[in-house]
């Protein structure tokens, strides 16, 4: 295999509410960024990380849509589903097919268009992440699968909802110096306590949003990057990934994330490294309970512990373990296929020492988790400055 | 409006709690399966669940789906029938204040949604406090 370098990375100018834009600008934008900051003139290849065209503006085929308005054609074009991991698995692709040596310039995007449709119809469109016929049918809805394991967390371990308010409260003020994010302000653990109950225990405000936005990438070899790059190198050391049941009910441990550990165990090993080597970490909070359990079952902090990590400051920014440094999915915004691109992009600033106000000082290794569904997807990715 | 072979091809396992039990492990795939989960066996003989059982988590839905607005806010839990298999249902006729882990409950044949306002009624299991 070959080593993997990131060459460029784009973003939308803001995520949120992008009313005047349609999928495919969203797409383009972010792509066309990723393509200046690599300074390539072409791609071999291209993957596009969505959870649900289909469902929230009717297109399927985007893979070819988006090489058409790129104007990239004929480059091959493929569209990758894992639910809201779909935009890590799709950089998985890429990684493995520039690895691989079938292709040196592989572009992989994400992206979701999630306001065309009403809240209830967007509702409709994530649970199908979940299992229709024996979860969806009875009525639960995402909150309120992530409410069934934080409510055995706290049970067992002792977790407080002041701590699931913290995870909240951090991502937040992390995102608040990330002008590209959905909600780029400051909450306190009054506001997350006070906010609308949407399935007990969590609240609105633990609660990612719905979201407008795309991100996209450009890998190649290092070997070729070193040539190339105008940018200070990052490497891909590791790529893993690692299913579990679809039905949260069908898991012998409710409070536990089996898929995200295997994957991560699998990335560690890739990489040479262990838990102590990672600076810092984007991890998929697409509610506030779900950063504990992915940070517990990536052995970034103790079984039970991952509600203190967050309320005695581990890991904020400062801290020992700084995580979701661009605001989460919480502040940042969650389009659902775009998140898992969108982490790479974080921890590639990070360790460009690129990443403005909340740079972490010293960041050499960085890891990404993105999951879909209640876990039965995990995609864990670890980077580093060369 | 789903084709009616959505909602009949489910009645055995939805309305009869049919699952299959593996003949060489002896896991219990609910609802049934072609291939074992544990040992990837394919041969199964049909049981049928047991019908009591006790709450292993629960959460009360304040923001539901639209086919089930008029039932909003409802509780959902994961229960523990008696034989170990763990299924996904509603929690009815319950004091939301006094559910708690642990608690025993029993399986009802209940409506459970319909589909689309002249559409097909479905129906199944929900739990009621024992």
């Amino acid at each position: 295999m070959r080593d993997v370098a990131i060459l460029g990375v784009g973003i939308n100018k803001k995520w949120g509410e992008l009313w005047e834009m349609s999928l495919r600008d969203i797409f383009v934008e972010a792509a066309l960024n990723a393509v200046d900051d690599a300074g390539v003139d072409h791609v071999d290849s291209m993957y596009v990380g969505c959870m649900s065209s289909g469902l929230f503006v009717g297109q399927e085929h985007l893979g070819c849509l988006m090489a058409d308005y790129l104007g990239i054609n004929p480059v091959p074009a493929t569209r990758v589903e894992s639910a809201c991991a779909s935009g890590g698995a799709a950089f998985r692709q890429g990684f493995i097919e520039v690895a691989s040596g079938t292709s040196d310039i592989v572009l992989v995007g994400g992206v979701e268009k999630m306001t065309d449709v009403s809240g209830d119809e967007a509702t409709y469109a994530l649970s199908a992440a979940s299992d229709m016929e024996y979860e969806a049918y009875h009525g639960i809805t995402f909150p309120g699968l992530y409410a069934l394991m934080a409510r055995v967390h706290m049970e067992r371990y002792g977790t407080t909802r002041e701590q699931l308010a913290h995870v909240s409260v951090k991502n937040h003020k992390h995102g608040s110096f990330n002008p590209e994010a959905q909600y780029p302000f400051a909450i306190s653990v009054e506001d997350v306590l006070g906010s609308v109950m949407v399935a007990d225990p969590l609240r609105i405000l633990d609660c990612s949003p719905i979201t407008d936005g795309a991100a996209a990438v450009v890998l190649c070899p290092l070997e070729m990057a070193r040539k190339i790059s105008k940018q200070p190198l990052v490497k891909v050391l590791a790529s893993a990934q690692a299913s579990d049941s679809i039905a949260l009910h069908s898991r012998s441990d409710l409070a536990w994330l089996e898929a995200v550990h295997r994957a991560g165990e699998k990335a560690y090993k890739m990489a040479g490294k262990t838990p102590k080597d990672i600076h810092l970490a984007e991890v998929h909070d697409c509610f506030s309970i779900a950063e504990i359990l992915a940070l517990e079952a990536l052995s970034l902090v103790e079984k039970g512990k991952g509600g203190q990590a967050a309320e005695s400051g581990m890991t904020a920014l400062g801290g020992k373990v700084p995580v979701n440094t661009s605001g989460g999915l919480k502040s940042k915004g969650h389009p659902v296929g775009a998140t898992g691109v969108a982490q790479v992009i974080e921890i590639t600033r990070q360790l460009r020492g690129s990443a403005g106000e909340r740079q972490v000082e010293g960041a050499r290794t960085g890891l990404t988790q993105n999951m879909g569904g209640t876990g039965g997807s995990s995609v864990v990715h670890i980077l580093e400055a060369v | 409006m789903a084709n009616p072979a959505r909602y009949w091809r489910e009645i055995p396992q939805r309305y009869r709690l049919e699952a299959a039990r593996c003949t060489s492990c002896g896991e219990i795939s609910y609802p049934p399966r072609l291939a074992c989960r544990k040992c990837r066996s394919r041969k199964f003989e049909s049981v049928v669940l047991a019908d009591e059982g006790k709450i292993l988590t629960y959460t009360i839905t304040r923001v539901g789906p639209s086919q089930l607005a008029d039932l909003t806010p409802y509780a959902v839990g994961v229960v523990e029938l008696e034989g170990g298999v763990r299924i996904m249902a509603q929690i009815a006729d319950c004091d939301f204040e006094e559910l708690a882990i642990g608690q025993r409950v029993r399986l009802e044949f209940r409506k459970i949604q319909e589909d689309g306002q002249a559409g097909i009624l479905c129906y199944g299991h929900k739990c009621v406090p024992v």
